[in-house]
């Protein structure tokens, strides 16, 4: 009675259940490295040469990429699945292989003067309504652009307040106003373009204006000159133009086989500042950096309501006195032309 | 100019989308090809070129003119095409007596040359040559690469690395199963690259996963390898580099198991067990008079606790 026992119900099953997969196994040396990320597959196994030559060459490569997709497909379809919209998906991991990026990386954009104030102080953007009711027109109009809610352009009336002048004209100004604060606000997105990328931009009174007065011409014209190689050394002068006080002379060196006596003296009295112990200092060329050390801190304490103007005027002082000041020069070094113009 | 530097504004919406869509991004979309013919050309390589064309439809640029450009001596106006088109994977063919039906795919990182392969084409089939079904465009198609030489010669991983480059479509997360119908089958041999293309047809077995059948499809080539040029490994890595919001941080001290619990660790310092405090019982709470007594029984019980 026991003519079907266990292990015959066993074998059996195990036999049905090779049946099935037969269609599916692929017995191969060497297992597949599998990227299912972008549905790639690379077979390590050693391919011989002879298979590759001679007729069977394309029934060879079909039945090898036969089998290779076969075990691709059966690693695919081992991923976890959905039903979207009827069709169902198999849900990819991220792909294991690297590939090189087409573009490097964005670098964060630097934040700009407002949004460093806003983190700063706390405060959140508030959204905004698309539209806003129009009373005049009753009806809902947008905020700011083409026939917006509000819009200052269409008044036909403006009232001339208590304290203007009469003959002014009101719309003129208002005008004026609305250019100025576009002008000031490109300026604004400007400046924090060019810090966002650590771009230079020109000092306060460098900049091209429309109006410059003749001081900030004169500035002009002068860093100009100085900005060559040669330090504005052989740049011809307009007919009136004065000459700088520290002219760009950069060294002068004397002749080479000039008075040998005068050679001798000089190599000796460096020798002498070589091998004094005492430091050399220049009394007077000290002390008079020092008064103007002074004077210039008690005339910025005076004049802080000028401001620019003020310290544009110190400014070559200033340049003059770091170059005196340098004392330790034997002859023949030059001087440092005033070169701070920086400060607004 | 091109980028949205802020100094030159966009002024129109459409203009502002387009230099968004040039812009790098965090995570990266799919990459263009631009298609390419040099001086002179063979038959064999237009018709090769217009089938690659075919297998990469939507996100491909075939220049039907000729362009007198040798791309390993001077790679600048490849470059130039590429910033114009926004394209960082090319494929340049041409024909001449030293070398003939050439091929070279390479790729670009930040507009410039990044690696080139140049392959030869020995033995070419075309698409129109092979009178059966063909699967739709666009459709991503699955990669094998076949032979040892893929995984020990450099110069192969290389080249393995563009060819999925080139020929693996957008990065999607999830495919749908019936539409997996095109498979590419490269096999590399003693300096040979065997390409094929077939179509998947996928048969009932007995269990879920579908039994494959395989029909050639697509164009073949039999490439051989040629010149190539590959980027120094310092510009390779930086190709490579990711931005940092790209992966997600992992919080450290907390794993899950299997059946989703989520578990967290704990780090303690060491604690002494003597000094340890536990429940006071009151009773045993040693008194004064009977201390002298009691010592030496009183560590049994505490150690009971």
């Amino acid at each position: 009675m026991a003519s079907c026992s266990i292990e015959d119900v066993l074998a059996k099953a195990e036999r049905e259940e090779a049946e099935k997969l037969k269609g599916i196994t692929v017995n191969k040396e060497l297992d597949l490295e599998f990227d299912p990320g972008h549905l790639l597959a690379f077979d390590k196994n050693q391919i011989d040469n002879r298979d590759l030559k001679g007729i069977k060459r394309e029934d060879f490569l079909r039945s090898l990429a036969r089998d290779n997709t076969q075990l691709l497909i059966n690693e695919i379809w081992k991923l976890p699945t959905e039903r979207v919209e009827e069709v169902i998906v198999a849900k990819l991991p991220d792909p294991t292989t690297l590939l090189p990026r087409q573009k490097p990386a964005p670098k964060p954009k630097p934040p700009t003067k407002w949004e460093q104030f806003a983190k700063l102080k706390g405060i959140q953007k508030k959204k905004k309504t698309n539209l806003v009711w129009d009373e005049v027109h009753k009806e809902w109009r947008r905020r700011w652009g083409y026939k917006r809610a509000k819009d200052d352009t269409k008044e036909w009336l403006i009232e001339v307040p208590e304290n203007a002048d009469p003959n002014e004209n009101q719309f003129a100004k208002r005008n004026k106003a609305k250019k100025e604060r576009v002008a000031k606000n490109e300026y604004n997105r400007l400046k924090n373009v060019a810090r966002a990328q650590k771009i230079k931009v020109p000092a306060m009174g460098l900049a091209p204006t429309p109006q410059q007065s003749k001081a900030e011409l004169a500035q002009a014209v002068s860093v100009a000159k100085i900005s060559t190689a040669s330090v504005g050394k052989f740049q011809d002068s307009l007919p009136k133009e004065k000459k700088l006080k520290n002219t760009g002379k950069k060294r002068k060196f004397q002749p080479l086989i000039g008075d040998f006596s005068s050679e001798k003296q000089k190599q000796l009295d460096i020798l002498k500042v070589m091998g004094s112990k005492k430091p050399r200092l220049d009394v007077t060329k000290a002390m008079n950096k020092q008064m103007r050390e002074e004077d210039m801190e008690s005339r910025q304490k005076n004049k802080k309501g000028f401001g620019k103007k003020g310290r544009r005027g110190n400014m070559s002082g200033k340049g003059k006195g770091k170059a005196g000041g340098k004392g330790k020069g034997p002859k023949g070094k030059g001087r440092k032309p005033p070169m701070k113009q920086g400060k607004r | 100019m091109t980028h949205l530097d802020g100094i030159v504004k966009p002024k129109t919406k459409r203009s502002k989308r387009f230099l968004e869509s040039r812009e790098p991004k965090l995570i990266e979309g799919l990459k263009n090809s631009m298609i390419i013919k040099g001086g002179n050309t063979s038959q064999t390589v237009s018709q090769a070129l217009k089938d690659v064309y075919a297998l990469k439809k939507p996100n491909a640029v075939l220049y039907k003119r000729k362009n007198m450009v040798r791309p390993f001596e001077d790679s600048t106006a490849l470059e130039f095409f590429s910033k114009k088109t926004d394209c960082s994977l090319f494929l340049f063919g041409s024909h001449n007596k030293k070398r003939p039906n050439n091929l070279i795919f390479g790729r670009m990182f930040d507009f410039h040359v990044l690696d080139m392969f140049e392959l030869g084409i020995e033995k070419f089939v075309s698409l129109r040559d092979v009178k059966k079904d063909k699967c739709a465009e666009g459709s991503k198609p699955l990669l094998v690469f076949a032979g040892e030489l893929f995984e020990t010669d450099r110069e192969h991983q290389r080249l393995r690395n563009l060819l999925t480059d080139f020929f693996c479509g957008p990065r999607v997360p999830a495919v749908r199963l019936a539409g997996l119908e095109h498979v590419l089958h490269f096999t590399a041999l003693e300096g040979k690259i065997y390409m094929r293309s077939y179509k998947v047809l996928l048969k009932k077995s007995g269990c879920r996963t579908p039994r494959i059948e395989l029909e050639e499809m697509g164009p073949s080539f039999d490439f051989v390898m040629r010149r190539n040029h590959m980027a120094s490994d310092d510009l390779y890595k930086t190709a490579h580099r990711q931005p940092r919001g790209v992966k997600p941080k992992k919080k450290k001290n907390i794993s899950h198991d299997t059946f989703g619990t989520r578990f967290g660790r704990i780090h303690m310092q060491k604690q002494n067990l003597d000094k340890l405090q536990t429940r006071k019982m009151k009773g045993l709470k040693k008194r004064r008079g009977e201390q002298t007594a009691e010592t030496p029984e009183a560590k049994t019980p505490r150690t009971d606790e």
